[in-house]
């Protein structure tokens, strides 16, 4: 069994790369290994920013001989059968056997793959792992780009180390040679390191400044800062996303405390994290639960001095960074934000819908509206409306501009800091949430008023001009928009009507991809919305949530079933109701006009006395059964949606389980006498009526 | 003739040229035009087309009229300074040559941290884009480096390398102050006294700000806009591709003050952008379509 290393060294890597490159690295080489017919477990694989590196153990030292047959036509076949399974298998005839198959001679085509050296595989596999790799992004360089032909590598793809059992793995890729040699770490060492195999890889590395582990790395970034601020007496604010990020940045890493002005602590302690992170890729600390003046950095040398200069050139730029904020911080305020929002008008939202300013009108009388009607519930009209028209100041101040992360945060510091109504600050604040799928869902009543009007009037105003997202188009997020809507409503239980037209249908996809993820059935969504002007989602959501219980319980895949029978019986029968039977009874017809709008109240009271009409006949116990189960279950069923009972309005119809089971056994719908096939059709139509009633079962999958 | 980089503005750019001229590449001069970065320098866009091999150093003067701020703030500044390296093709040994010009100007790498860190590059003005770095020296950007993949919309072939450094940012970086104004420009020789950067630009920063943010006639930069684009697009009609970019170069600038003076709304300042973008972008097209003859016949494995 043999040991193989690959390390693919280039410039530097992005950091955020690093991970699915790993996984791509492992992935092609597992795919190459069984293209060779060599299965192998799961391959090592490390980055650094300067290379990729891959361990694969027990590769055998050949392949394994592979043997194929194929049966081809009768030896006596004519000839261009023959030819045509000659060109298939790529052999001549000569190098065909014949065998007896059941008495009569038939050519077969036995193929032998002899066994090949691994050493040979790989040299083939490296080549094409280098040519197929996906970089999101990736590029050409140096001489060879003369041609767009030339490989593309993520950065320049600088050498490879090929080892199978200490042997270097012959293989070439525009221009860079496999080997045994790397490099070590860019400044604390210099020269050539040879490698002797995937034993001693890591270690010769990490005597020359490089820890290959990515993992290894990572861990000694988390332990190390934390560490560095216990000592201090400080509190590391975690930041696994730095972790990674920083050890995807450096191969020796060292972490650094430095401190930064206690002056600066007067700033939103988010715009501190935000600048320390995004821009400088630093942690933070606490002090008692309060941002305290401290950044750690990652250094990727141990520094000739200890590192004092990096820490004193890193608290530099910080200090730069964090005064600019300062800045902006102190010119924002010297405004109030009804001042700022004036700027609004000068900035288009959308080129169909006027400026931010225009929305900001639209969303106040909105947010009012959802007050003063009470469908957000305990929210002041007044604070409503005075925070919606606050709410987008921000997006024009220093900060945000510097910050686009920060919006609504910074309206609500600089609210607070006016002495606006906390309410009103909070609202400013939140009313952009829910943003991702993880994001809190407001709940104080100004802020639900105005994060609902706002995200009411993108899709309302988007919608009203046909911008309607499509496949994976969706440039103003109009989704999202819509799962915020939808998660506000449910979380603060808001009755109201949401939309119509096509902004409910699309609530309803929104709610059905919503809902699947919460396990609920999109055809249970469907059925219920088949009701139609069902523009109460609350209402809509508890209904769907009754049914699917129902459904799941053995009297609801009972029902469902007789349903779908009854259903059935009455589409193959053509049935219309009793008014579509009338003409054929040869009686004269005085309801011709059945379908007429005007006369439907007369037609509907004329059918409702045929209803009630006795029989012509002595129906079946199991007839009168599921008659009288229906006069009983229907008005039941009826009221208890009136009420919103949904769990009522499945019991209602869970009755009706027996009697239609019994029904279907014991009675022939299509008797021979007219009268009563029609008057059974009805009942079964009767039956059908009083589950669509409830939820249109024929949506219902299953 | 000795420099000290660490105590000189121009002793750290001569430096620099020493370095880079040491590498067979042209120390050229500035362009006598007004431009935003050192990446308009013709010796940059054009240069980057087409197969044959160019390697130029080259300071420029760069003005961004909106970063103006009446010589009151210690780091912003409308009128600075780039340095620019190309070469083209990217040499194999890039990473290191930058490094070492580090070196030279007297950054010690076992004592600074140097970083390279993701940041692509794009100019859709130029109908460019390249894949690279900017370089962290203790967590601040010091350089941007950059391997061109298109230029003025076509594929570089072969790649150019380009290194764009911040000279005050990394001046103010050696020197350790902690404000432009304060860097040295030149330092004492010859029994006469060295000068400060404030001293040579702190009085032009003022009036300049003041002339872009309030002075300048909007009337009379509307009208200059119009005729750099009328300009171009009557040299690209006579097929003179280097005095149409000029006319473009002046343009993107004359936008620049525009936005300066406040005077472009959002909805207009796309379509100005797209305008400078079509008369860049012309420019680059005539520029090959003039040339691509001659390099086809020179460099026969090359193709537009």
């Amino acid at each position: 069994m043999s040991d193989f290393l690959l390390e693919l060294r280039s410039e530097e890597i992005p950091a955020r790369m690093q991970k699915g490159a790993r996984q791509d690295l492992a992935l092609l080489f597992t795919e190459q290994m069984a293209a060779a017919g060599i299965e192998i477990a799961a391959p090592q694989v490390f980055s650094t920013p300067r290379r990729l590196a891959l361990i694969a153990r027990d590769l055998p030292e050949r392949t394994e001989e592979v043997s194929e047959e194929r049966k081809g036509p009768k030896a006596d076949a004519p000839d261009k059968a023959i030819d045509g399974f000659l060109r298939s298998t790529g052999l001549r005839r000569d190098q065909l056997e014949i065998r007896d198959v059941k008495g009569t001679p038939t050519l077969f085509a036995v193929t032998h793959v002899p066994g090949r050296a691994v050493q040979g595989v790989l040299a083939e596999a490296i080549p094409a792992i280098i040519r197929a790799f996906p970089w999101p992004k990736s590029m050409r360089w140096g001489e060879a780009s003369l041609s767009t032909e030339s490989l593309r590598w993520v950065r320049p793809l600088a050498g490879i180390v090929a080892l199978l059992d200490g042997e270097i793995v012959p293989c070439e890729v525009h221009g860079v040679t496999s080997g045994a040699v790397t490099l070590g770490h860019r400044f604390h060492h210099s020269g050539d390191i040879t490698i002797g195999g995937a034993d001693d890889y890591a270690v010769k590395l990490r005597a020359a400044h490089v820890i290959v582990d990515h993992a290894e790395r990572e861990a000694l970034i988390r332990k190390g800062a934390q560490d560095i601020a216990a000592q201090t007496g400080l509190d590391l604010v975690e930041d696994e996303g730095l972790v990674i990020e920083n050890a995807g940045l450096t191969e020796w890493p060292i972490p650094l405390l430095g401190r930064f002005d206690k002056d600066f602590l007067a700033l939103p302690p988010e715009v501190i994290q935000l600048t320390a992170r995004t821009n400088q890729k630093y942690f933070v600390c606490e002090k008692g639960g309060k941002l305290a003046d401290a950044f750690i950095c990652t250094a990727n040398i141990e520094g000739r001095d200890g590192g004092a200069a990096i820490v004193d050139g890193n608290r530099k730029v910080l200090a730069a960074r964090l005064a600019d904020a300062r800045f902006f911080w102190e010119q924002d305020r010297r405004k109030t934000l009804a001042e700022h929002a004036k700027g609004l008008e000068r900035i288009t939202f959308h080129e169909k819908l006027g400026t931010v300013a225009d929305k900001v009108k639209r969303v106040a009388k909105l947010a009012r509206w959802l007050a003063e009607e009470g469908i957000v519930p305990g929210a002041d009209p007044g604070l409503a409306e005075q925070a919606a028209r606050l709410a987008k100041a921000d997006l024009v101040t220093e900060m945000v501009g510097e910050f686009p992360e920060l919006q609504g945060l910074i309206g609500g510091y600089y609210a607070r800091a006016e002495g606006l109504d906390d309410a009103v600050a909070e609202a400013i604040r939140d009313h952009y949430k829910p943003v991702g799928q993880g994001d809190e869902v407001p709940t104080a009543p100004v802020t639900v008023a105005v994060s609902l009007a706002d995200k009411l009037d993108t899709l309302r105003s988007f919608f009203a001009m046909g911008e309607k997202p499509t496949g994976s188009k969706d440039p103003f997020a109009l989704r999202r928009a819509a799962l915020g809507v939808l998660r506000i409503i449910q979380e603060n239980g808001l009755r109201f009507a949401v939309a119509d037209g096509e902004l409910l249908e699309f609530f309803a996809d929104r709610l059905k991809v919503q809902q699947r993820e919460a396990g609920v059935r999109h055809d249970l969504i469907d059925a219920v919305f088949a009701l139609g002007n069902e523009d109460d989602l609350v209402r809509l959501l508890s209904r769907v949530n009754a049914l699917q219980s129902f459904i799941a319980s053995e009297d609801g895949t009972n029902l469902l079933a007789a349903y779908k029978r009854a259903a059935n019986i009455l589409k193959k029968e053509g049935w219309h109701g009793l008014a579509g039977e009338i003409p054929r009874t040869g009686e004269e017809d005085p309801l011709a006009l059945v379908d007429d709008p005007d006369l439907k109240a007369v037609v509907d009271a004329k059918m409702a006395q045929r209803h009630e009409s006795p029989l012509s006949y002595t129906p079946e116990p199991a007839e009168k059964a599921l008659m009288d189960a229906l006069d009983q279950a229907g008005p039941k069923a009826e009221a208890a949606v009136a009420a919103e009972d949904f769990s009522g309005a499945m019991s209602a119809l869970a009755t009706l389980r027996a009697p239609i089971d019994r029904f279907f056994d014991e009675v022939t719908v299509n008797a021979d006498d007219q009268d009563k096939r029609a008057q059974r059709l009805d009942l079964l139509a009767r039956f059908r009526a009083a589950v669509d009633a409830v939820a249109d079962f024929s949506r219902i999958e299953g | 003739m000795v420099r000290d980089p660490a105590n000189s503005f121009q002793d750290m750019i001569l430096t620099l040229h020493d370095y880079w001229s040491a590498q067979g590449c042209l120390i050229l001069q500035p362009y006598d035009m007004r431009m935003g970065a050192g990446t308009f320098h013709t010796a940059t866009t054009l240069r980057a087309l087409g197969p044959e091999p160019w390697n130029a150093a080259f300071v420029q003067p760069c003005r961004r009229p909106t970063d103006g701020r009446y010589g009151e703030n210690p780091n912003r500044l409308q009128h600075y300074y780039q340095y620019q390296v190309i070469l083209k093709p990217s040499p194999t040994n890039l990473q290191q040559l930058y490094l070492d010009s580090l070196s030279a100007i007297g950054i010690d790498p076992l004592k600074h941290d140097i970083r390279f860190v993701e940041d692509d590059w794009e100019s859709p003005t130029l109908g460019a884009w390249g894949l690279g770095w900017e370089v962290w020296c203790d967590g601040m950007e010091v350089t941007q480096f950059t391997y061109f993949q298109q230029m003025g919309g076509y594929d570089c072939k072969p790649v150019a390398g380009e290194l764009t450094y911040g000279l005050e940012r990394l001046a103010m970086y050696i020197q350790g102050v902690d404000n432009v104004y304060d860097l040295a420009f030149s330092a004492p020789a010859a029994g006469r006294p060295g000068v400060s950067y404030g001293e040579v630009f702190l009085e032009n920063e003022k009036q300049m700000s003041a002339w872009n943010f309030e002075v300048a006639d909007t009337d009379a930069l509307f009208d200059l806009f119009r005729k750099a684009a009328a300009e171009c697009r009557n040299a690209l009609d006579a097929k003179l591709p280097i005095p149409a970019y000029e006319q473009a170069i002046e343009a993107s600038h004359i936008f620049n003050l525009l936005q300066a003076r406040g005077v472009i709304g959002v909805q207009e300042r796309a379509s100005y952008m797209a305008q400078v973008r079509d008369l860049a972008r012309g420019s680059c097209e005539a520029y090959m379509e003039r040339e691509q003859d001659r390099w086809a016949r020179d460099y026969p494995e090359w193709s537009a």
